[in-house]
């Protein structure tokens, strides 16, 4: 079967490489090079909270409470920096993922130590983090930021059709934070390890693993990375909105999912998650260009992943006897 | 003189009022193969516990590993000693490959250093070669059956430099091709001086490569026993510690056709059945795994549908378009899987038993009787004699044997008159096992009549009127246990 031999992700790439082609004959616009740098700068913030949920799911568990944690994590580094002039970027990111990683860690805390099913502990701190920060915001806006997280920081500027395409730094960012986390669940010790925890809690207890190790990486590492999207998405919009990202973790949770994640823990790639982004985005950014009513994209992308997640699925149901009965 | 390996004196153990192990003395030779049998609750798993460190055993205990003697075990201590188990539920994981679960503990032990998949390829593939095992490092555990998944449990501890291999029923879910495939590298390695304890229900196979069985019976030690010259009977003895009747089922009087099946097929399991059932009769039905047993079975209970044939029951054509419809039509299914299929394990034993047949317990429309459903259990636990403390305890309370009695009241309720088996002994003690029997060879003698599905030869030859063994699929014998002996019957299921 060739799936099983491309996996999901190959199949994922396929899949975006054929919508490209198709969107760049529907449209004149969707392959010009400022719709793509465009559709990178957008997604960065997805991608940055996505790679950090699929280290969640691979360890078995899930986490909803990652976007509002985000936007805490605006709050917090901005109330922090600004009385004390602004910081600068050094300081804004590390100020970030302390402050999301703490947050992460509290959900770490609550599942492993009062053994709280993930789901409900963090439908809890959900609630608890949106709380506080509508709370004591009052539900207001920060206009206020400082300038270094203001000003737009250009990487890559190619001359385009109309201007200029340019990638920007959350993009960079993005990558990097990609990167270190394909590189501790791919190529240390460590990663194989949450791997095995996912894969199965009691075989990797009995060989060793510290469950409280595997938790708390897995939702600090999170956290962290929220704390990093929050930062950014900050930059993006100039400003930070108590519920600006209220409501993107499903989005992010179904991408991870269609990049091949799965909710029993075990599965998932840091590829993976990405092209989950990518596909979602690519969809929506073509029938945008298509014209397509914003109303009917949430009913598009949710149709997709039914469609895809039962594709996957009926690999396993099909062949039920060609498959894995050798003796 | 052979080295010892390990020798252990006066293990006690006491958990609260009950001395689950008595004085026990176990020893064990360097590079030999020892069967430690016993029934459930008998004290084995207490007794690895005790030497593996997970336990502490009650003062006086003395402990001998090679030269060294020492009064007590701390489980690093035993795996510093080369002493490793490899449990039932074998503690893989399954969505890593066989390289990366052979390799897993270095995963733990250097969580920082980062590693490359063809070290951890070549490495796998040494240990495979030492143990002389058939397996494919890059494939995912998932996919691998349940007899590979063993043999990925065993380079495990084979990379952990294991001197010592305890294996906790190793052959409970395998074929006999598997089972021997099993034995062939437990000789390679015994070979290679590590020594293997087989703890085992199942005791033929063992019995074969296994140079000394010890046995426990009830937290004491019976005694440890060469196995030339043992038998299986002399072992269940041993075992339960009273001498088993086991008389072939008088051949007699056998009742008119109730059921006929002509031709039927399924595709891929099972191919032109052609089967004759009589009232009052136990037609055994032997075969491997995978030789179409169940899936027949299922296709008889309305399950699946046959791609062709015909079924009758009393002269009348059967056409089944689910199990319901053989339910009605006096057509009982007792699942091999009784931990998953049989019984919903966390339901008090009264819901059990009561599950087919809930909606004749209806008082007066719609509304469940918990009256008639206590009355139904309690009439079904005393004709089954199960011993039940409290029926509204959850099923999971109850030992193997008494499980087997809930499973079997469950679908006697809907009052068949064809009982189909399928390996109803599978997990239960040999002295439970006679109980069950018992009672199948009773409600035959009733009128009921029985298809008995099973692994073991001994039980169909001594419990069936007549036996069909299938094979990949086709009923390739009929035989009758008064005309062949036992042996025979296990040879040509082996053939």
């Amino acid at each position: 079967m060739p799936n099983i031999r491309l996996g999901t992700e190959g199949v994922l790439a396929l899949l975006i490489l054929a919508l490209c082609i198709l969107l760049g004959f529907t449209t004149d616009t969707f392959l010009s090079l400022q719709n793509l740098f465009d559709l990178l700068n957008n997604q960065s913030v997805n991608i940055i909270f996505a790679v950090g949920l699929v280290v969640v799911l691979i360890a078995g568990g899930i986490d909803i409470s990652f976007a509002v944690a985000a936007s805490v994590v605006q709050y917090v580094v901005l109330t922090l920096l600004m009385p004390i002039g602004g910081g600068n970027w050094f300081f804004g990111i590390a100020l970030a993922m302390a402050c999301g990683a703490v947050l992460g860690l509290f959900n770490a805390f609550l599942i492993h130590q009062f053994r709280i099913v993930s789901i409900i502990a963090t439908i809890g701190t959900f609630n608890l983090y949106f709380g506080l920060l509508m709370y004591f915001t009052g539900g207001v806006s920060i206009y206020d930021i400082p300038d270094w997280l203001y000003d737009a920081v250009p990487l890559v500027a190619l001359p385009a059709e109309r201007g200029t395409a340019t990638l920007y730094l959350p993009v960079a960012v993005m990558i990097v934070m990609s990167l270190l986390t394909w590189f501790i669940l791919a190529r240390t010790g460590f990663g194989r390890a949450v791997y095995g925890y996912g894969s199965s809690p009691e075989a990797a207890l009995r060989s060793g693993v510290r469950a409280w190790q595997i938790q708390a990486f897995a939702y600090g590492w999170l956290g962290l990375c929220a704390g990093v999207a929050g930062l950014m998405q900050a930059h993006i919009v100039q400003e930070a909105v108590p519920n600006a990202l209220n409501g993107q973790e499903l989005p992010i949770l179904a991408s991870v999912v269609l990049g091949g994640a799965t909710l029993g823990g075990g599965r998932g790639t840091v590829i993976g998650a990405i092209l989950g982004v990518l596909l979602l985005a690519v969809v929506q950014n073509g029938l945008n260009l298509m014209g397509v009513t914003p109303y009917a994209f949430q009913m598009i992308v949710g149709f997709i992943i039914l469609v895809a997640i039962t594709a996957s699925n009926l690999g396993k149901i099909l062949p039920g006897k060609a498959r894995a009965r050798e003796v | 003189m052979m080295d010892i390996a390990i020798s252990a004196k006066h293990i006690s153990k006491v958990f609260g009022q009950v001395r689950v192990l008595d004085d026990v003395a176990f020893e064990l030779r360097r590079g030999e193969v020892l069967c430690l049998a016993g029934e459930n609750g008998c004290g084995k798993s207490t007794l690895i516990k005790i030497i593996n460190g997970v336990y502490t055993p009650e003062a006086g205990a003395e402990f001998q590993f090679g030269d060294d003697k020492v009064s007590g075990v701390t489980p690093h201590d035993a795996r510093h000693r080369g002493i490793h188990v490899i449990w039932q539920d074998l503690a893989l994981f399954p969505h890593l490959t066989v390289a990366e679960n052979i390799v897993f503990d270095d995963y733990v032990a250097s969580p920082l250093r980062p590693l490359s998949r063809k070290k951890a390829h070549d490495e796998a593939r040494r240990i495979i070669g030492k143990i002389g095992a058939d397996l494919d490092p890059d494939m995912l555990v998932e996919d691998l059956s349940i007899a590979k998944r063993q043999l990925v449990a065993i380079c495990r501890v084979m990379r952990a430099e294991a001197k010592i291999i305890f294996m906790d029923e190793p052959t409970a879910s395998l074929t006999a091709r598997e089972v021997k495939a099993l034995l062939d590298i437990a000789r390679t390695l015994s070979a290679q001086g590590i020594s293997i304890v087989f703890v085992s229900h199942r005791l033929s196979e063992v019995l074969d490569v296994c140079q000394r069985v010890t046995v426990l019976r009830n937290g004491k030690l019976v005694g440890t026993y060469p196995t030339e010259g043992m038998t299986q009977a002399r072992l269940s003895e041993l075992m339960t510690g009273r001498e088993l009747t086991q008389e072939p089922r008088a051949a007699g009087k056998v009742g008119e056709l109730l059921l006929e099946l002509q031709g039927l097929s399924r595709t891929g399991e099972f191919e032109d059945v052609s089967l004759k059932l009589h009232r009052g009769e136990i037609l055994g039905l032997a075969g491997l795994l995978g030789a179409g047993r169940t899936e027949l079975a299922h296709v008889i209970f309305g399950m699946h549908a046959p791609s062709s044939g015909r079924m009758f029951k009393d002269g009348k054509p059967l056409a089944l378009s689910s199990n319901r419809d053989a339910v009605a039509a006096g057509i009982a299914y007792v699942s091999e899987d009784r931990l998953n299929l049989g019984l919903v394990q966390n339901q008090s034993i009264n819901m059990n038993t009561a599950a087919t047949v809930l909606p004749e317990l209806e008082a007066p429309r719609f509304f469940l009787s918990p009256k008639r459903i206590r009355q139904l259990t309690a009439d079904w636990i005393a004709r089954l004699q199960t011993k039940v403390s409290n029926a509204e305890l959850p099923v999971s309370s109850l030992s193997g044997g008494n499980q087997q009695r809930v499973v079997l009241a469950k679908w006697l309720a809907t009052k068949p008159d064809v009982l189909i088996l399928d390996c109803p002994t599978v997990g239960v003690d040999v002295g439970a096992k006679q109980g069950i029997f018992t009672i199948i060879r009773d409600l035959a003698d009733q009128g009921m009549s029985i298809i008995l599905i099973s692994d073991e030869a001994g039980e169909l030859w001594y419990n069936s009127d007549r036996i069909l063994l299938l094979r990949d699929g086709r009923l390739v014998e009929e035989a009758r246990p008064s005309d062949i002996k036992e042996e025979e019957l296990e040879g040509m299921i082996n053939a």
